[in-house]
């Protein structure tokens, strides 16, 4: 094999690389450094004991993990399970049917790339209050239920399917409605899956929006609850148990990444846009 | 949704029989568009609608509420919202031409498949998959005075203690590096596919034509990878415009409004000083801004979009 790749830039990425992972290196070490072995040993990025589970456990019973994790799970797979639908049939237009003001109708969709969520939350959460959605868990999803991005690859990936499938399906009678469920999406499951890792790692880590659109502590997802409990322990200057708690918040989505990471890559290559 | 699912359920078979097809068959396409469109009128075209509607409402202490230009006069007298346009521009020239130079870089260096690359990329991929306000809860340490992982490093190199956050003439630069470090990964994965791209035989042919390197990457390399750049350059302007949790989390736009940006001034005027309206003249003009972007960006985004897949 040649190597194209001259060996001091190689080097010096790798050195850059090692640097950008130390924040979490410093995460993994100081959430399982047990409290009181001294304020200098804080920074200390080896690995140094007494090591223990300690500051897991209080970061666990001093936030409301269960609750972050339930609240934070409905919302995403609320989101994923609402989107699903939207972007199958409104994909399914886009890419087989002919009608008119179907190029305009594909602009005005896509505007939703740019006019993104966050920089509306002003008039929507009037909008979540007119509807009584305020303080909700829907609430949290209304926003999110149309995606442009989704129906954008979902045009993508039906176009990439040849029509003798649906022809022969045509033939045996079936419907639009069966077409799509039973002979479209079965052969979208790249397509699928890519935009739900986008969309679910979206949404996990959305802040802003699940901040302004809750008041009760009972409808706080993960985000907010890290939050909360990091500004109450950093007053306490727990950063042992800060370090663990942004653990517990992140370790899902990096799990997943580790171990799906091929997937995961070539569906943020695909995707760009949430 | 009845009328929905009857509509679609009808045969496609009635179209090549040769029957009259139903004069509704033609809505069938629309159908199939009105979920999404419901979600996109009440969540993204009603509230730009709403939003003008309430800025150019004027509310006084007495008397009914009339139209007029008010709050856009409040809003560009108000010295906060000008620093935080300011700020805004800073943030996204101080988080977008680093991250891309950073990301450009990476993606060159680790452009060959290894197993050593390979790791590489996921270390640098990974800030991409944490919340932002995690990333600010670990950064949160990272710039804490004198104990804090930052100081304590560089402390070793006789640098004294850093009030990385609570300094006004560095504070904005802490939280351009947070967005730096957490985003510069993403973008190195379009930059990698975008290279992984470009024809083999075209740099080989380069290479025995006498090019160096350097040629390579400037007459080559760098011009095949337009369509990626001018895509990742729109997300990463609509990152800095949309990224401000961790200004929420860790400054709250101080000290001294040096962090505070567009959305999070919006955010204040609305969740703290219930200023409805003047938080609706921001929200147009970031709004107005955006529309901008999308008129000169759509060609490229999606062009970008059908290049990447």
């Amino acid at each position: 094999m040649r190597r194209d790749t001259p060996l001091f830039a190689l080097a010096l990425a790798s050195a850059a690389a090692l640097l950008w992972f130390i924040p979490f290196a410093w995460m993994a070490v100081a959430s399982i450094r047990e409290a009181g072995a001294g304020a200098a040993d804080l920074a200390s990025l080896w690995p140094s004991g007494p090591f223990g589970w300690g500051n897991f456990a209080d970061a666990w019973s001093s936030g409301h993990f269960p609750l972050w994790y339930l609240n934070t799970v409905l919302v995403c797979g609320g989101i994923l399970a609402i989107q699903c639908v939207t972007v199958s049939l409104a994909g399914y237009a886009f890419a087989r049917m002919r009608f008119p003001g179907k190029t305009i109708l594909f602009a005005l969709f896509l505007l939703q790339l740019i006019l993104v969520p966050p920089i509306l939350i002003v008039p929507n959460l009037s909008t979540l209050v007119a509807l009584h959605l305020y303080d909700t868990l829907p609430g949290i999803m209304a926003p999110y239920c149309a995606s442009a991005f989704g129906v954008f690859l979902m045009r993508q990936t039906f176009r990439t399917i040849p029509r003798d499938y649906e022809e022969a399906a045509v033939i045996d009678g079936a419907t639009r409605l069966q077409i799509i469920v039973h002979v479209l999406l079965p052969l979208s499951r790249p397509g699928l899956a890519a935009f739900a890792i986008v969309s679910i790692t979206t949404h996990w880590n959305e802040f802003l929006w699940p901040l302004m659109a809750t008041s009760s502590p009972s409808n706080q997802v993960l985000t907010v609850g890290l939050a909360t409990f990091t500004a109450g322990a950093e007053a306490g200057s727990e950063w042992g148990v800060i370090a663990a708690g942004t653990f517990l918040v992140a370790a899902p989505l990096l799990a997943a990444f580790v171990l799906f990471q091929r997937r995961f890559v070539s569906s943020f290559t695909l995707s760009g846009i949430k | 949704m009845v009328a929905l699912a009857r509509l679609v359920a009808r045969p496609l078979i009635v179209s090549t029989v040769r029957k009259r097809r139903p004069a509704l068959a033609g809505l069938t396409p629309y159908l199939l568009l009105a979920p999404s469109a419901l979600f996109l009128l009440a969540f993204t075209y009603w509230p730009v609608v709403q939003v003008v509607r309430s800025s150019l409402t004027v509310r006084g202490f007495r008397g009914a509420p009339h139209w007029g230009l008010e709050n856009y006069s409040r809003l560009f007298g108000d010295a906060h919202f000008t620093t935080a346009v300011g700020n805004t521009l800073v943030y996204a020239a101080g988080t977008i031409i680093p991250g891309l130079v950073l990301a450009l870089l990476f993606a060159l260096a680790l452009t060959e498949t290894t197993r050593l690359t390979g790791t590489l990329r996921t270390l640098v991929a990974l800030p991409m998959l944490i919340p932002l306000v995690a990333a600010a809860s670990l950064f949160a340490f990272i710039f804490l005075p004198n104990a804090g992982l930052l100081d304590h490093y560089l402390a070793i190199f006789g640098v004294a203690e850093t009030n990385w956050l609570g300094d006004p003439s560095l504070a904005l630069g802490s939280i351009i590096a947070i967005t730096v470090w957490k985003n510069c990964g993403y973008y190195m994965l379009f930059f990698l596919a975008g290279l992984a791209g470009i024809p083999r035989e075209l740099l080989d042919a380069a290479k025995i034509d006498g090019a160096g390197p350097v040629q390579r990457l400037f007459r080559i390399t760098l011009p095949l990878l337009g369509p990626t750049l001018a895509f990742v350059l729109v997300i990463a302007t609509l990152n800095a415009m949309t990224q401000i949790d961790h200004v929420i989390v860790l400054t709250q736009g101080g000290p001294s409004d040096t962090t505070s940006m567009l959305l999070f001034y919006i955010y204040q005027q609305a969740q703290q000083n219930f200023d409805v309206g003047r938080a609706s003249a921001a929200t147009v003009v970031s709004v107005g801004v955006l529309f901008v972007l999308s008129l000169v960006s759509l060609r490229s985004l999606e062009r970008g979009i059908h290049y990447e897949t």
